[in-house]
């Protein structure tokens, strides 16, 4: 790889925000360096790129630093402008798509967040939550798919995709196993569910999925974790 | 019939964010004041999921959240651009906007709250005016956006202009000009811009309707 493109992804592998620029990269074919970082004992780059946060995923390009998993991957879309495009031409189109990304970043990461780190009573309130957001979505979708269920043929990923695939998966094995319960119910959210399924079958996400007993180790992980100083 | 509407209320600085770029692009549009405590069905219909100004409705279409109208309006109208062309500096503008936007609301929870509550919103505040100050404003610039305000500066407007009231109403000093003097010379300079001196809430209104709001909500706790 030329010093001229030099892309580097400073990232942590069950960090989902770091997932979405990996990702992202592949899908754009960017040939990148990817540095994993221990968030117990952060390189002095990390400090260095992102001294505000002090936070991955950090995208550096040509030396030049890049902090926020969703300006990292507007900076992609804007500096590689192959296929796929992370949003559309139209503006009030990507009003929309940034719209919806907010809102699933924003509200459903953060209430997915709190289910998985509490118990009790606040993870009960949390659930109740999360599914009246994920109701939300399952109705606000609909004009982005206004022709039904996505299909994988030919499926152009985009940021809005991107973002939700990294914290949320059809897989309810796993999710029945870390939570007692499905999370995405093809039931209640069947959009939900078909459109995550065409994206966690898209090759290039197959392939950096970990298999299943080590997503529910990471998911265990981080519960115990935060549980743990919850009670510190 | 106006084409451009925006929905807003007058004490909110991102409504007044809206308004300013709208102004700066010189786009003609109507301005409805919103009641919050009693909201109009029109504000229901165009945004139904958070129910919240600023609303900018463009030939029927509504757009909502602050960032997500102005990057729109920079799109639609592209003149007095309120984003750096070159990508990188985009990046680093929208790092910015980012931060102000989820950091801000610290600056209400100053009058919104009291006793602990609000020691912990004095405390978040300082710790953003200190990240600004150390790693915003280096590289000496007059604004964020150079020689001339971009977005970035409009989104930490409620440290230029609200900080300032709210803290006489709050009964807490979190800014002082000594201690962040970059900071003190941006938000002088950035008062004196003449779109945003011409567009500011009336401060005397908006400390008197403030200091009532406080009493109401400790009041209510």
């Amino acid at each position: 790889m030329g010093e001229e493109n030099k892309v580097v992804l400073h990232g942590m592998w069950i960090s989902p925000y770091s997932k979405r620029v990996e990702l992202a990269l592949k899908f754009k074919g960017i040939p990148f360096e990817y540095v994993e970082e221990d968030l117990q004992n952060k390189s002095p780059q990390l400090l260095q790129y992102n001294p505000v946060h002090k936070k991955v995923p950090v995208l550096v390009h040509n030396g030049k630093p890049i902090a926020e998993s969703i300006v990292i991957l507007e900076y992609i879309d804007e500096t590689w402008k192959n296929q796929p495009r992370f949003l559309p031409q139209d503006p009030y189109k990507r009003a929309k798509v940034r719209f919806w990304t907010s809102f699933v970043q924003q509200q459903l990461c953060e209430s997915l967040l709190t289910v998985i780190k509490t118990d009790g009573e606040v993870q009960q309130k949390a659930f109740g939550n999360l599914f009246e957001k994920l109701e939300v979505l399952e109705e606000g979708i609909k004009e982005i798919f206004p022709d039904g269920n996505p299909c994988i043929g030919n499926y152009n990923i985009g940021l809005l995709d991107l973002v939700m695939l990294s914290m949320f998966s059809p897989n309810n094995k796993i999710q029945e196993e870390v939570f007692g319960m499905k999370i995405i119910d093809p039931e209640k959210t069947p959009l939900i569910f078909s459109w995550l399924t065409v994206l966690h079958q898209l090759p290039l996400v197959k392939e950096s999925t970990p298999p299943d007993d080590k997503v529910v180790a990471i998911f265990k992980f981080v519960r115990e974790n935060a549980l743990k100083s919850s009670l510190a | 019939m106006a084409v451009v509407k925006l929905l807003g209320a007058w004490t909110s600085p991102y409504v007044y964010r809206v308004i300013w770029a709208l102004k700066l692009k010189g786009i003609p549009y109507e301005y409805i004041e919103e009641d919050l405590s009693n909201k109009s069905p029109l504000l229901l219909q165009y945004n139904p999921i958070h129910k919240k100004i600023p609303v900018l409705v463009h030939d029927g279409k509504p757009i909502c959240e602050s960032t997500i109208i102005l990057q729109y309006i920079d799109e639609i109208w592209p003149q007095n651009s309120l984003l750096p062309t070159d990508p990188y500096d985009r990046a680093v503008a929208r790092f910015w906007i980012k931060f102000a936007d989820d950091k801000s609301p610290s600056i209400s929870k100053l009058y919104r709250t009291g006793g602990e509550e609000q020691e912990k919103a004095v405390k978040e505040c300082l710790e953003m005016l200190e990240t600004i100050e150390e790693h915003g404003l280096i590289g000496g610039k007059k604004f964020f956006g150079g020689d001339k305000i971009n977005m970035v500066d409009m989104a930490f407007s409620s440290v230029a202009h609200w900080l300032e009231v709210i803290q006489e109403v709050a009964g807490v000093k979190v800014f002082e000009a000594q201690k962040f003097p970059r900071l003190n010379t941006w938000i002088q300079n950035f008062k004196q811009v003449p779109i945003i001196k011409e567009n500011l809430p009336d401060r005397d209104k908006m400390l008197a309707l403030l200091k009532h709001r406080r009493k109401m909500l400790l009041a209510s706790k």
